[in-house]
C-alpha cells in the first residue's frame, strides 16, 4: 500500500515532554490534510515514547511512525537527521512540517540537505493558495518593512519542508476519542551514529526573571529607548503593570536585554493579554513575536512607523515626555482607592 | 603544525538603517541599496573564537564570504580583526539562491580549498535569519555539526566538548574533528580591530573564484539551484483596531489608560 503524499509533523519531545509547537503543527497539519485530502502522519523518536505518539494521535495525527531505542533518549544530531531522511525517503510525504525550535533549526536543515530539497524557514502560516493560476502550498514568512510577508514555494522539491516559528499557530483541539495507529519502525543505528558527535548530556534550568512566554503582560522596548538613556523606564512599567520585559533586536544589541527576551523572528513569540511597545518601528521581523496579542500598545515618535498599523492603541510622540506620563497614569490606576 | 580554520562571513545591511529597505510590492523585490553593510554581528563572534583557538594552537584563519565584490566591509573588517587571508566567491550564477544553493556554493569552495579542521559560522545572519547554511553546509561535508554554540572546550587536538542552548537550558554534545559550529553571541567578545590589524590589510591575501574556479555545477548554486523562490511579497492582514490617541502628551496618556482599562486590558 502506498502512503506517499502524506502531510507530516515531526513530533519533538525532550526528556519525555512534548513541545507546545508539535501541537501547533498538527493543528495546521489537519487544515491542509483535509484540504489537500490526504492523511496527517506525525513521526516521533526517542526512548519509552509511546505515551507522547498517543498524544499526537489525541491531537490529531492518524498515523504515528514511531522510532524508539534507548540511544535515541537524548537529541542526536547525526543519528536523528540520518533516521527522518531515511524514514521521509520510505514513505515519500509531500508536506514535512517542523518546529523551529533550537532543535528544529539545527536538524530540519541537515534533513532536507540530505533529502536535496527546499527548506522554508520560520513560517507564520501555511496554506493551499494560486501562484499564476496553478494550486501550490504557500509558505508564509516574514517580510522586509512594516507588515508585509513574503509567499514562498516549492514547485518542484518533494518533499516540500518547512520549520514552523513556535507560539505562532494555535494549538490543535484534544480528543481522546480520535483513532489512530502507531507504527513502530526499528531505527537502524549502530555505535557509528554516535562516533563523531553524541549529545552526552541535557540540563534543564529554571528560566531567570518573570518567563515571557506565560507573562499577561509584556512591556517590549527598541532602538528608541536610546533617548531615555536604556532601559530603566521600560522595567518600571513592566513593574507597574505586574508584567515582563521584553526587547527587540536592536535593543538586544545594544545589551539592553538578553537574547532570552528578545521579541521577532529569531527570537521569542509572545501571546499577552497586554503587549506594550515602546519605541519601535515594527519591522515584520519584530511584529511576528507578538501579533497573538489580545490588546497591542504602542508608543513612537514617528507617525509613519509601521508599528501602529499593528496596533490597537497608538501614541505619538516624543518618548521622554510621554513615558514619563503613561507611568503617572498607570501608577494612579494602580493605587489602591481610598474610602 | 597549526590547525586549518574557515569562518564563512556575510555582509549583512546595518540593523540601525533596516527601517530604510523597502519592498518594491509589484516586482516583489526588496529594495536596499545604498544602505550600510557590516558583517553580520554574529560572524564576529564566528570569527573570534577561530582566533582564539589560532591563538592557542597555531594555526590559518581563512574567511569565505559570498557576494559583490564592490563593498568590501565585511571582508575588510574581517582581515582586520585578523584573518589571514579571504575567499570571495563571485558569479551571476551564484545570485539569488536558496539556503540550500548557498550551501553547496560554499561546499564547492572549501572542497576547492582542501583539507580543514574547523570550520566556524554565526548562529543566523540578521538580515534573512534562518540558521540554515551551517547545517546544511556540514551535512553536504559529511562532517558533525552543533548550532547555538555558547561554549567550546578542548578534550584534545581532535575533540571538543561544547555547550549549545535549548529552550529550556543548555544541552552537551562531544565531538570530533573535522566539525563544523554555529555560534551564538555568549561565546566571547569580538575584539576590534587594531591600528596594527587595519595596516596589514592591503599586504592579505584575497583570492577572487567564480563559479568555473570551483568546478560549481550550475543547476546547484544560485536562482537554477534553488528548490524554493518568493512567489510574491504581500501585505499581512491584521484585525487591530488602529486608534490614535489625540490631545496633549497628558491627555494621550490619561485616554490611552482609559481605553486599556476599557479594553479589559488592566
Amino acid at each position: 500500500m502506498s502512503d506517499s503524499g502524506e502531510i507530516w509533523v515531526i513530533g519533538e519531545q525532550r526528556l519525555g515532554r512534548l513541545e507546545e509547537v508539535s501541537l501547533e503543527l498538527l493543528s495546521k497539519g489537519t487544515a491542509l490534510s483535509q484540504r489537500m485530502g490526504v492523511a496527517l502522519s506525525a513521526v516521533l523518536l526517542g526512548d519509552e515514547v509511546e505515551e507522547i505518539a498517543r498524544e499526537l494521535v489525541f491531537h490529531g495525527a492518524e498515523k504515528i511512525y514511531l522510532l524508539e531505542d534507548a540511544q535515541l533518549r537524548y537529541y542526536q544530531s547525526e543519528a536523528y537527521a540520518r533516521l527522518l531522511a531515511g524514514v521521509i525517503k520510505d514513505h515519500e510525504p509531500q508536506v514535512v512540517m517542523i518546529g523551529a525550535t533550537e532543535i528544529g533549526k539545527e536538524l530540519a536543515p541537515r534533513v532536507a540537505a540530505k533529502l536535496r530539497t527546499g527548506l522554508t524557514a520560520h513560517c507564520i502560516d501555511l496554506y493551499v493558495g494560486e501562484v499564476d493560476a496553478a494550486p501550490h502550498l504557500i509558505h508564509v514568512v516574514p517580510g522586509w518593512g512594516g507588515n508585509l510577508v513574503m509567499h514562498i514555494i516549492c514547485p518542484q522539491k518533494r518533499p516540500q519542508m518547512a520549520t514552523v516559528k513556535p507560539g505562532v499557530l494555535p494549538r490543535a483541539v484534544r480528543d481522546e476519542n480520535r483513532k489512530g495507529k502507531i507504527i513502530r519502525v526499528k531505527p537502524d543505528i549502530g555505535d557509528e551514529d554516535f562516533s563523531r558527535i553524541e549529545t552526552v548530556e541535557v540540563v534543564e534550568e529554571p528560566p531567570r526573571g518573570k518567563p515571557l512566554e506565560s507573562a499577561d503582560v509584556v512591556v517590549c522596548g527598541g532602538w528608541g529607548m536610546n533617548a531615555l538613556g536604556g532601559f530603566s523606564m521600560v522595567q518600571e512599567l513592566a513593574d507597574i503593570l505586574g508584567g515582563a520585559v521584553a526587547g527587540t533586536r536592536p535593543a538586544m544589541d545594544k545589551g539592553w536585554v538578553g537574547e532570552a527576551r528578545m521579541i521577532g523572528q529569531s527570537g521569542k513569540t509572545v501571546s499577552p493579554g497586554l503587549f506594550v511597545s515602546l519605541g519601535a518601528s515594527g519591522a515584520m521581523h519584530y511584529t511576528t513575536g507578538f501579533m497573538g496579542s489580545k490588546v497591542i500598545l504602542a508608543v513612537d515618535q514617528n507617525l509613519q512607523a509601521p508599528i501602529f498599523q499593528v496596533a490597537d492603541i497608538g501614541i505619538v510622540g516624543d518618548l521622554c515626555e510621554i513615558l514619563p506620563c503613561l507611568t503617572m497614569e498607570l501608577k494612579k490606576d494602580r493605587m489602591p482607592k481610598k474610602f | 603544525m597549526g590547525l586549518e580554520i574557515f569562518v564563512c562571513i556575510k555582509q549583512v545591511p546595518h540593523p540601525d538603517h533596516f527601517s530604510e529597505i523597502h519592498v518594491d510590492v509589484g516586482k516583489g523585490r526588496v529594495i536596499g541599496e545604498g544602505i550600510p553593510v557590516i558583517m553580520n554581528p554574529l560572524d564576529r563572534h564566528a570569527l573570534e573564537e577561530g582566533l582564539r583557538v589560532k591563538e592557542r594552537f597555531s594555526g590559518r584563519i581563512t574567511v569565505i564570504r559570498m557576494g559583490r565584490p564592490r563593498v568590501q566591509k565585511a571582508v575588510e573588517e574581517a582581515l582586520a580583526m585578523g584573518a589571514d587571508r579571504a575567499v570571495l566567491l563571485y558569479d551571476t550564477a551564484f545570485a539569488r539562491p536558496d539556503t540550500l544553493a548557498t550551501a553547496f556554493t560554499l561546499f564547492y569552495a572549501i572542497r576547492k580549498l582542501g583539507k580543514f579542521d574547523l570550520i566556524y559560522c554565526g548562529n543566523e545572519t540578521v538580515d534573512s535569519g534562518t540558521a540554515q547554511v551551517g547545517p546544511m553546509l556540514a551535512e553536504l561535508l559529511d562532517i558533525p555539526q552543533v548550532s547555538s554554540v555558547q561554549e567550546v572546550s578542548f578534550v584534545d587536538e581532535k575533540s571538543l566538548e561544547v555547550r549549545r542552548a535549548w529552550e529550556h537550558g543548555h544541552m552537551k554534545v562531544r565531538l570530533k574533528l573535522p566539525a563544523l559550529l554555529s555560534v551564538t553571541r555568549d561565546i566571547n567578545t569580538p575584539r576590534l580591530p587594531t591600528v596594527q590589524g587595519i595596516m596589514e590589510v592591503p599586504q592579505k591575501e584575497v583570492i577572487i573564484w567564480n563559479a568555473k574556479d570551483i568546478g560549481a555545477p550550475l543547476e546547484n548554486v544560485g536562482l537554477k539551484g534553488s528548490s524554493i523562490y518568493a512567489a510574491g511579497i504581500h501585505e499581512y492582514k491584521t484585525d487591530r483596531r488602529r486608534e490614535m490617541m489625540q490631545g496633549s502628551t497628558e491627555e494621550k496618556a490619561q485616554r490611552a489608560v482609559a481605553r486599556l482599562k476599557e479594553l479589559g486590558a488592566i
